[in-house]
């Protein structure tokens, strides 16, 4: 996959390249059209179902005092991301930050140069980490799957098995990037949280349920969303989501699924067919879990998502109703004073019965 | 003074009892006013007959509070007859006539002189001559109670050098010391105002206070004119009936007014219904009355012209201020001729900015203030130029006097200066001034935007090109880079039409202030 991203990234950086030139060669003042990233512009798509970006694009262009450094920083990064890719090395958006600085390329603090990578995504309608730029990694997995890597050049036909490590494997760029060669498993559990991550390692669940098991930590990182794409399509494997009984633990699941504002400009990064297990608003009292009251900043979070369009099916908005009524948050840990093992041993097999019954 | 008439009036005691009233209350005061009196007189010296003043002032510190004041001009002298009756009498002038002179008849002088009797027990001792073989010295004392110049020397020495001009030397009581930066400020302030008069003044300390002449030219002297009717008041009409000849009244107002010829006074004088043919000298104090009152009333006079102003004008103007200040922009202007009162009146401005001209403390304002060429230097926030300044909504011109280095110049000519009170040192704030001082700086004020947004956009355009130079190679760069060109496009064509493009920026800018 990196092979034809990368590839197909180098032509576009090129005819960047070469209409920027023509234009300086033809004494016009260079310029480029990028597609606007501001909440006006962002749409559900609904063949995709995910946000994407609208029609509308700015030109930034050099005849335009104010936006000439931007549309110089812009080229650079672009000339940056070409020899990475030609070169077959990466770089983090800390890494280029530092780099920027041996260009005399100013930007003012790193969120102004990770900006200018994300308009560089939107240009080119390619994530990053087509063109070797990658974030710090947090996420991992753990499972009976074999892969063989295919980055970096040192560890090219080397293959691992990912239930080999008991604390997971971190799902970097080379485990994102790596082929697949056999899996046992049948489906995928993410969760959102490392502590219950260990309690199913420790529980078995990747053999009793016959599961890879993913760890988010918070909100999922991009390859890790990269890599829970490519299971659910490359091998078919079904994808549950578990995350806390709140708003945030629900938006959690809903990026994964249909996208994120911030990568609207991008499109292969969500996981439509993932289902979202729970903890839901209404296994509160399903299950009787222990609760706390909701805070301020919960309810106004479960407004703003209540007229968010990716929400507006009715599942969801049942349950960010049932958090209004109830005005209470569970975490997934709470399964806990039910006995150690209640999570696993009532709690999933219920959730996927009812869930299983329900599609 | 040459062919001035005189006649003597009992005012040494009037004066020596109301000393005050023409700024000599304390020695501060009165150190700066005498030396302003005497500096003023030889500049009249010069300038009525269109000599290049060189004026040499030098005060001699006398010890116990006593100053020696040392004044000389190369102006047209004084004949040697009138030497006493011109220094050592207080005198009023005889004449009805009237045009623009920093005083009139030197009365300011001659109080000079008197206080320093009163204060040192000082003789004046005044040596003249008028460019002939012989000049000439007295040594003077006023008889105050009499008014009578009492002659204690006289001196006629040969001219071989066919030197020509005052010397003036008397001692006073004053205090230098506390009134230098006032006499400082005169000095300088006056040199600004006559960029065509060498002025030389050494103050006690030995400090050479020097102000080179930088131009020949000089405004052309004041021309007299007789008064206009809208101007003239009971005791001077009376006056004027007493010397005239006319036996008539129609000829009396054709012959003595501004302005009235036949035509216009018969049609005045059938308005108020007094005969044409009538003696001046036989009319009833009733009559006289209503003549004046009409006359100031009657809107059927033409407005007074002002050929008998003396303006410094634009040039000359700019010139002054250009010495003293080296300003990065000086916006000059001069209005026409206008009156009030049937005074005729000039207002010329000048709004200087940047150089060396300081930026003052937001509250206050650099504002220089001349009236017939005398600057003045107190009370000016009561000046009508002050109020002016304040009521001007400066924004509208993009300008801040608070915070920008300002300074503001307005000269007023005038047969009669509208003072507020006798210690001429602030204008009153007559409506028809008023207008004339608020559209003079207007102007100016206009000019100087105008000069700053010009400066602005070539400053926006400077930094647009160099922001260019800056980033053009390295978008070129870049895009070389990316589409794998091993040469770098030219960019000169861009920077090119950059130029163009600038240049189109600026003059649009100047149509638009325009």
């Amino acid at each position: 996959m990196q092979k034809r991203l990368n590839k197909e990234v180098l032509s576009k950086l090129t005819e960047l390249g070469i209409e920027v030139y023509g234009q300086i060669e033809r004494g016009e003042f260079p310029r480029i059209k990028l597609p606007i990233r501001s909440t006006s512009n962002i749409l559900f798509d609904e063949e995709l179902k995910q946000l994407v970006l609208g029609s509308y694009r700015a030109e930034r262009t050099a005849s335009n005092i104010k936006q000439i450094r931007s549309l110089t920083q812009l080229l650079w990064v672009a000339s940056f991301a070409k020899r990475l890719v030609e070169e077959g090395k990466s770089s983090t958006l800390r890494d280029l930050y530092y780099h920027s600085l041996n260009y005399g390329i100013r930007f003012r603090e790193q969120l102004e140069s990770d900006d200018t990578v994300t308009d560089l995504e939107a240009l080119l309608m390619e994530p990053r980490e087509a063109f070797n730029i990658f974030p710090k990694e947090r996420s991992s997995i753990f499972g009976d799957l074999t892969i063989e890597y295919t980055t970096p050049e040192t560890h090219k036909g080397m293959r691992a098995n990912l239930s080999s490590n008991p604390d997971g494997v971190m799902i970097g760029l080379s485990v994102a990037q790596a082929d697949f060669i056999s899996c046992k498993a049948n489906k995928v559990f993410v969760i959102e949280k490392n502590a219950v991550f260990r309690r199913f390692i420790e529980e078995r669940v990747y053999e009793r349920f016959n599961a890879i098991l993913i760890d988010t930590a918070g909100q999922a990182p991009r390859l890790a969303r990269l890599l829970l794409r490519r299971l659910n399509m490359e091998l078919g494997l079904p994808v549950y989501l578990l995350t806390d009984a709140d708003p945030w633990g629900m938006h959690i699941a809903m990026v994964i699924i249909r996208g994120s504002a911030n990568a609207a400009h991008l499109r292969e990064l969500t996981t439509p067919e993932a289902k979202w297990v729970g903890l839901w608003a209404t296994d509160i009292k399903r299950f009787n879990l222990p609760s706390f009251p909701l805070t301020k900043l919960d309810e106004d979070r479960i407004r703003l998502l209540e007229e968010d369009l990716r929400y507006r099916d009715f599942e969801w908005q049942s349950e960010l109703q049932e958090f209004k009524k109830t005005k209470r948050r569970a975490e997934l840990e709470s399964f806990s004073a039910h006995g150690l093992s209640a999570i696993v041993d009532k709690y999933l097999p219920k959730k996927l019965k009812m869930i299983s019954e329900a599609s | 003074m040459s062919g001035e008439k005189f006649k003597a009036i009992s005012a040494a005691d009037f004066f020596y009892k109301n000393k005050e009233i023409a700024g000599f209350d304390n020695p501060v005061r009165a150190t700066y006013t005498i030396i302003r009196e005497l500096v003023e007189n030889a500049l009249d010296a010069c300038e009525q007959y269109s000599i290049l003043p060189d004026v040499r002032v030098k005060l001699i510190d006398e010890g116990n509070s006593i100053y020696r004041l040392r004044v000389e001009d190369n102006g047209i002298g004084v004949p040697y007859e009138q030497v006493p009756y011109a220094f050592a009498q207080i005198l009023f002038g005889s004449k009805y006539t009237l045009r623009q002179s920093r005083g009139i008849f030197g009365l300011g002088g001659k109080m000079a002189v008197l206080y320093g009797q009163i204060t040192a027990h000082s003789t004046v001792k005044v040596t003249s001559s008028q460019g002939g073989y012989e000049k000439y010295t007295y040594e003077l004392n006023i008889n105050i109670q009499e008014n009578k110049p009492i002659i204690k020397r006289k001196e006629v020495m040969p001219n071989p050098s066919r030197w020509r001009g005052t010397i003036v030397q008397f001692s006073f009581e004053g205090d230098y010391v506390r009134a230098k930066p006032k006499v400082v400020e005169y000095f300088k302030q006056t040199s600004i105002i006559l960029p065509y008069a060498n002025i030389l003044f050494i103050d006690p300390d030995g400090v050479i206070y020097r102000f080179d002449r930088i131009t020949n030219i000089m405004p052309k002297p004041a021309e007299e004119v007789k008064p206009h009717p809208h101007g003239i008041d009971l005791e001077m009409v009376q006056r004027m009936i007493n010397a005239t000849r006319s036996s008539t009244l129609v000829d009396f107002l054709a012959n003595n007014f501004h302005r009235v010829g036949v035509a216009t006074a018969l049609n005045f004088l059938k308005s108020i219904k007094l005969r044409p043919d009538a003696n001046p000298k036989s009319l009833t104090p009733k009559e006289l009355l209503t003549l004046v009152n009409k006359m100031k009333e009657y809107d059927g006079f033409q407005p007074p012209d002002a050929q008998c102003l003396s303006s410094v004008g634009p040039e000359l103007l700019k010139a002054g201020i250009m010495r003293e200040f080296r300003p990065e922009f000086v916006a000059v202007t001069q209005r026409g001729a206008a009156a009030y009162g049937g005074h005729p009146f000039i207002v010329e401005a000048a709004i200087a900015y940047g150089g060396e001209i300081p930026i003052t403390p937001p509250d206050e304002l650099t504002v220089f203030r001349y009236a017939n060429k005398i600057p003045l230097l107190y009370d000016l926030h009561s000046d009508v130029t002050m109020k002016v300044i304040k009521k001007i909504n400066w924004k509208r011109y993009k300008l801040d006097p608070a915070t920008m280095p300002l300074a503001f110049f307005v000269h007023i000519c005038a047969t009669k200066v509208p003072y507020k009170t006798v210690g001429k040192e602030y204008i009153a704030d007559r409506p028809e001034v008023e207008y004339e001082i608020e559209w003079a700086l207007k102007t100016c004020a206009r000019q100087l935007r105008i000069h700053l947004a010009k400066k602005e956009k070539a400053a926006v355009v400077q930094r647009r090109l160099s922001v260019f130079e800056k980033y053009l190679p390295m978008i070129s760069q870049f895009a070389a880079e990316l589409a794998g060109s091993p040469t770098l496009p030219n960019y000169e064509k861009v920077l090119k039409r950059l130029q163009i493009h600038a240049k189109e920026i600026e003059q649009r800018s100047i149509v638009q202030i325009n």
